[in-house]
């Protein structure tokens, strides 16, 4: 048992590196902690590098290491299947991450202007749709597409049908929860002092949104961009339920390579698809560091705390 | 805020009644597309399924209109039929406890040794979780492979049948892979935030290092430990993607049911008896979990989202 070796006074001190504590316990403990540190580091990544690694892999079983090639990227980007595959997440990506970004933020804005009780119900709505289950949101929206399809079809001659745009629709309801919540985090976070001054030097509502309240916003805008994009690059559960013949994106092909056993050619297409999402995530951080640079820092937008913080 | 009243800010004091109208047609503007989003991608699946749960099933597949409560007896009374979701409910506990255990100690050392690093480290804690979910969960079967890992962890056993592809093993660990991140964001946010001299105090006192941790850090650390939890515990308890690539189909979810009932059977009306089940074990979860968290209302700013 370690008896207080320091003086009473001397407790209230802050010191600058966090004390550590006198029992001989201690050195195990500090080692542990790092050993444990590193080893969940190794474990979280180890995956993305071996798929990288074995994208690389010379012979034509994914799982035994050979020699070095690139030639299952020629392969992967001369195939049909993987090309169309490529268009269509970008086809599917896109116009979901700039609409649901355009929605989201409109109806953070729109929501500051509302009774209570309305906010309150469209609130409930938001948590809901990020908490249930992305296979029930999948499953239900398939039954809704299939029944009123069905319905619409026969009354009216059209031959609606599964494809790109039900895909964009679906995946669009939870960009838009997201953009909502990070947009109304900094509405909320921001100095409304700012928007009285303008007012005060007789600002229009528009002038003052554009030149004070939505340089603000941007940083939310930018990130809830971008993680709607990823979030739609990468979903395998909803496109798989509401995608139809002729849609299929990225997530769908690898999901289909893994059920037949996955080839290095798979690996090929997967390291592509981490390489657009990581440029994401960086293009992310960089126009965030540069918006904070340029309105005078302070704010500190960092694209990975506000990711790991929502 | 005083100073509304005598600015002329967009608000209900605007005076002009033309000027109200317009404001109120920007508002109705500004919120009608995600209101519509809601309303017919969210509100309509979900009313859908809970009418479709007192169906019966179409002969060929699909719904036909009934008012039954067949689907959840037989939900409730079949063994088979509530099989997967106590083996859901099983796998999220143990796979939350595990994430627990992985997270803790690696969320303590972020926030309190990590030092000047610390975005680092947040940072490449975000980089795994922001890349597919499907891409770093296929990865395993090239890791647990018996080429690779399984064959060596086979070899050490003296086992050469030995497998852990297709066990619920193989599950559990893809689940605790998957949500890790989630569950030390907030642990590693609240840690972060701790009075770093109740710890010394503590040991002032003359605490035993165990006693330290169980009296003051792990009480302080309790809302984000109860929020990584739920965060955690949700998306396993519905999980799809895991079971069906890591366990081979094997270990049957709650999820891999639901998808049986919808696609492969088409028993629409009982898959959403089941769907209707899954929301209410998350709803009850979150309703467990505002409770808690205002509990004596000492909430604190940790929110789930």
């Amino acid at each position: 048992m370690s008896a207080p070796a320091v003086p009473a006074t001397a407790a209230a001190v802050r010191a600058p590196r966090p004390k550590v504590g006198v029992d001989h316990w201690s050195g195990v403990v500090e080692v542990w902690l790092r050993a444990h540190t590193t080893l969940v580091y190794a474990f979280l990544y180890l995956p993305i590098v071996i798929v990288v690694l074995f994208s690389f892999n010379a012979n034509r079983l994914a799982t035994i290491w050979t020699g070095f090639s690139l030639n299952w990227y020629e392969v992967a980007l001369g195939d049909r299947v993987v090309q169309s595959a490529l268009a269509n997440s970008f086809q599917v990506a896109l116009p979901n991450a700039i609409m649901a970004t355009l929605f989201g933020t409109m109806a953070a804005l729109g929501l500051q202007r509302v009774p209570k009780r309305l906010r309150i119900g469209f609130d409930a709505l938001t948590y809901i749709s990020i908490i249930v289950p992305e296979i029930v949101i999948a499953l239900s929206t398939l039954v809704l597409f299939a029944t009123s399809f069905g319905w619409i079809n026969d009354v009216t001659g059209l031959r609606l049908n599964l494809g790109i745009p039900t895909i964009v629709a679906a995946h669009m309801l939870f960009n838009i929860s997201i953009v909502l919540l990070l947009v109304r985090a900094r509405l909320t976070g921001m100095d409304r002092t700012l928007v009285e001054a303008s007012y005060d030097l007789y600002a229009t509502p528009w002038r003052t949104f554009r030149q004070v309240t939505f340089p603000q916003l941007v940083p939310a805008i930018v990130a809830g961009f971008l993680l709607s994009f990823t979030f739609s690059f990468d979903d395998y559960v909803i496109t798989s339920f509401v995608s139809g013949p002729g849609s299929s994106t990225l997530p769908i092909f690898i999901f289909g390579q893994v059920k037949r056993g996955v080839t290095p050619e798979t690996n090929a297409v997967a390291t592509m698809m981490l390489l657009v999402t990581l440029a994401m995530l960086a293009i992310g951080q960089l126009l965030l560091a540069w918006s904070a640079r340029r309105s005078g820092g302070g704010s500190g937008a960092n694209m990975a705390q506000m990711i790991a913080e929502r | 805020m005083a100073a509304a009243t005598t600015t002329p800010g967009p608000g209900p004091d605007r005076t002009a009644g033309g000027r109200r109208g317009a404001n109120a047609l920007l508002t109705t503007a500004l919120i009608a597309p995600a209101g519509l989003w809601y309303l017919v991608l969210l509100v309509a699946p979900l009313a859908i399924v809970v009418v479709f749960s007192f169906g019966v099933r179409a002969p060929n597949g699909g719904y036909e209109p009934a008012l039954t409560l067949d689907n959840y007896a037989r939900l409730l009374t079949q063994p088979q039929r509530l099989e997967p979701f106590i083996t859901s409910l099983w796998m999220a506990i143990a796979g939350t406890i595990g994430c627990l255990l992985v997270g803790l100690p690696l969320a303590y050392f972020m926030a309190t040794r990590a030092g000047r690093r610390k975005g680092l480290f947040v940072l490449l804690l975000v980089i795994p979780f922001w890349t597919s979910f499907l891409i770093r969960t296929y990865s395993w079967l090239i890791i647990l492979g018996r080429e690779n890992l399984g064959g060596f962890l086979g070899t050490i056993v003296g086992d050469p049948d030995f497998r852990i592809l297709g066990t619920p093993i193989a599950v559990l660990m893809g689940l605790v892979y998957g949500y890790l991140p989630l569950m030390v964001f907030p642990l590693y946010v609240t840690l972060e935030r701790m009075d770093r001299t109740l710890v010394e105090a503590s040991k002032d006192l003359g605490a035993a290092r165990w006693a330290t941790f169980r009296q003051i850090t792990l009480p302080i650390a309790l809302p984000g430990l109860i929020t990584g939890s739920i965060l955690v515990f949700i998306p396993m308890m519905g999980e799809y993607v895991i079971p069906a690539i890591l366990g081979y189909g094997r270990t049957f979810l709650a999820g891999n049911a639901l998808v049986d009932a919808f696609i492969q059977t088409r028993n629409w009306p009982f898959g959403s008896a089941m769907a209707v089940g899954l929301i209410l074990i998350m709803l009850s979860s979150v309703t467990f979990y505002v409770w808690f968290m205002n509990r004596g209302n000492q909430g604190r700013d940790v929110s789930v989202l």
